[in-house]
């Protein structure tokens, strides 16, 4: 059974200047209930791989940097 | 026979399977029964922020506080809200305990709201009582759970999905079996007695949205709990008494009467006039809202443009910060402001849940579940309108019981045979190279709950629907995942189906209309008391088949006058001049 990848606009973004992941900062991936928050091995920062989320704002607020912005998913906006 | 070398075996007296609202509450609780106690805490999330209170609460929506009501005052109006059907024990055990639990809530540090003389600010929302409790303070109440599971030294285990419950020889509940959700490990946890507290089942309909996590529950509750008992040989209650709620379109979070209410905001239809008497989420509100919409005077709407200003800044202070404070976002996306526009609103996708309905597992006034050793507390249980309060009371009941149980008991002895084709079962997704993605499967089935399972609910319809859910039982074994999190997605949506059948198995089953909306039955559209005043379970039978059978109601603790009981049938606004 063949498969084919879908692009998604997701509907949160970290901006890689303020997120400090790479001094161990967890925080955001930690908190979020659905777990779609990975670090991006390319960047080496957090961002959102699974389009899968609440938009319940765990990870905004507590993100000690303020690096993460939740959006309305754009299905719902 | 010893199990294999990949699976790890944790032992525990006490397992609780969920870290929301029940369950880290239960958790202390078993502790504070017995200190000697190993109690683990087992959650899919992380408990500093999972399940439906992940960012607060605006306020307690059931809250039996002296001077405003009695607990027989509140056995009668939950009794009339649900059309009679019901265990007023369990009920009456809430509303008994209901005030003793907010005082331990608040000498915990959480913040209720109180009026100048020092004393809880009842709201009146109910169509009979005065019950709510507003909370507009709410955001620190995992922190401050998360500070007693410290204290009580609770094992918190976190990122792992429970997805089968284990049983011993003489059928008592003696663990689970879960998977690590961020390396696909299986981890087998044996304990002495089990509580779950899995919350709602929050994903088994599809929002309006098409977004499958734009859920009313947190999406993180998607009906574990409900399929591991079932498959455990457990019974459940009252699945056709769906859970429906009004919510504001597309966003899909609670309108928010119980916090709008209180200030003046109502329920309005598109000429902007109040259509129900009250605001109270019953089925037969549902009902009147399902036929406003469907009768020409929709859309709905939440109407708050006639307040002055400085009540809509404080609906707006409660609704944007706490709860859901994404929704501030959603209207500026759509430039809706309180004081000039209504907000549209819609009704949600079909779940169980027994926090705001009736639907779940069954458990007694005890929290005992018809398998020995297992406890269910909050939305997954079957204690009625629980919401948050119920959660905690009987989080508390189940912890204190189920530490009790396991007093005394030795640890079973391992199926090996059952835990290793498991293990094989769970992680086949992983070993595929191509197949069906999670998603596709998801989708697939909430949309099948939709067209055919969703009120009005038609015999013709739901046979359909059960015919092709059953013909997806073959796509199981072709799911397919590329990674850890895509297993944990592939393994939810198998409890979903589960899910989706119990859903119109149950629903065929009584032969009547009750609860408005939640079983708006087109064929059979009468309440019929002598057949069906009954619970209905579901369950599975020997030959491996999901059926019904009727339980009696027990004798009531409170009873109803006649004029009473038809109190929730007069929701629809009368007609003046
Ligand atoms: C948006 C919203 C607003 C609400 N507003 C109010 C209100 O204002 N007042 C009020 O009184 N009530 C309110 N309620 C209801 C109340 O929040 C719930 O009834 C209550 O919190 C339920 O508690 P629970 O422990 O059963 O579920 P939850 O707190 O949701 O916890 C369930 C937990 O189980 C975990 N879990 C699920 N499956 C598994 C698994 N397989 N393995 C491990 N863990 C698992 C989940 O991750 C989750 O953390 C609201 C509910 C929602 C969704
Ligand atoms: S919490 Fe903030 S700083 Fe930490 S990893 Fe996430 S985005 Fe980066
Ligand atoms: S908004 Fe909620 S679900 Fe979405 S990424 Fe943040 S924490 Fe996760």
């Amino acid at each position: 059974m063949p498969i084919a990848s879908q692009i998604s606009m997701v509907p949160v973004v970290v901006d890689d200047e303020k997120c400090i992941a790479e001094k161990g900062c967890r925080t955001c991936i930690d908190v979020c209930p659905l777990d779609v928050l990975w670090i991006n091995e390319e960047t080496g920062k957090a961002h959102m791989k699974y389009d899968e989320c609440w938009y319940c704002m765990p990870c905004e607020t507590d993100c000690p940097t303020d690096a993460v912005s939740v959006n309305i998913p754009y299905l719902l906006r | 026979m010893t199990l294999p070398d990949d699976i790890t075996v944790k032992d525990v007296d006490v397992l609780i399977i969920g870290g929301g609202t029940a369950g880290p509450m239960a958790a202390v609780a078993a502790k504070e029964k017995d200190p000697t106690a190993s109690v683990m805490l087992l959650e899919k999330a992380n408990v500093k922020r999972s399940g439906a209170i992940s960012m607060g609460m605006d306020g307690l929506n059931n809250a039996v506080v002296p001077g405003h009501s009695t607990p027989e005052d509140y056995v009668k109006e939950i009794t009339i809200a649900n059309d009679g059907v019901l265990l007023q024990k369990g009920v009456m055990t809430y509303a008994e305990n209901s005030f003793k639990m907010i005082e331990k809530l608040d000498a915990w540090g959480v913040y209720f709201q109180k009026d100048e003389t020092g004393e809880y600010d009842m709201k009146k929302v109910h169509h009979l009582g005065t019950y709510v409790l507003p909370m507009p303070e709410g955001h620190n109440i995992k922190k401050i759970l998360y500070r007693r599971l410290r204290r009580h030294r609770v094992t918190v285990e976190n990122r792992y999905q429970a997805i089968r419950l284990l049983k011993d020889q003489d059928g008592n509940a003696c663990g689970c079996i879960s998977l690590n959700t961020r390396t696909a490990e299986i981890v087998v946890i044996r304990a002495k007695s089990v509580v779950m507290c899995t919350g709602a089942a929050g994903r088994i309909g599809l929002p309006a949205s098409g977004y499958l996590y734009g859920t009313y529950e947190n999406p993180s509750n998607c009906g574990d709990g409900h399929s591991m008992a079932y498959q455990a040989g457990a019974e459940l209650t009252g699945l056709e008494c769906y859970q429906i709620n009004p919510l504001l379109k597309d966003y899909n979070g609670p309108a928010c009467a119980y916090v709008t209410g209180p200030l003046g905001g109502y329920t309005a239809n598109s000429k902007g006039d109040r259509f129900i008497e009250c605001d109270y989420w019953s089925g037969q509100m549902m009902m009147e809202f399902y036929n406003e919409l469907q009768g020409g005077n929709g859309p709905v709407f939440l109407k708050l443009d006639h307040l002055a200003e400085e009540i809509i800044e404080e609906v707006e202070h409660v609704l944007h910060t706490n709860e859901r404070p994404s929704r501030g976002r959603f209207h500026d996306g759509r430039g809706t402001d309180y004081r000039t526009k209504m907000v549209e609103m819609h009704i949600s996708e079909i779940g169980f849940c027994a926090g705001h309905s009736a639907s779940g597992v069954w458990t007694n006034e005890k929290g005992e579940t018809t398998i020995p050793g297992l406890y269910g507390a909050g939305d997954m249980a079957s204690i009625p309108h629980s919401y948050m309060l119920g959660a905690f009371v009987f989080g508390e009941i189940c912890g204190t019981n189920a530490a009790e149980f396991a007093e005394g008991r030795d640890f079973a002895e391992l199926d090996v045979e059952y835990i290793t084709a498991e293990r094989d079962r769970i992680l086949a997704p992983l070993k595929r190279t191509d197949g069906i993605p999670p998603s596709q499967f998801e989708y697939k089935v909430r949309r099948l709950v939709n067209d055919y399972l969703q009120p009005p609910k038609v015999t013709k319809k739901m046979d359909i629907g059960l015919e092709r859910l059953i013909a997806m039982e073959d796509d199981i074994q072709h799911l397919y995942a590329r990674d850890a999190h895509e297993l944990l997605r592939a393994n939810e949506a198998q409890h979903i189906y589960d899910c989706a059948q119990m859903a119109a198995v149950a629903s065929m089953y009584r032969q009547e209309s009750r609860w408005g909306l939640y079983h708006h039955y087109v064929d059979h559209p009468e309440t019929n008391n002598d057949d069906w005043f009954c619970h209905v379970q579901l369950y599975k039978n020997e030959a491996g088949e999901m059926v019904c059978k009727k339980r009696p109601i027990d004798p009531y603790v409170v009873e109803l006058d006649d004029n009473e009981k038809n109190a929730y049938a007069q929701m629809r606004v009368q007609q003046t001049g």
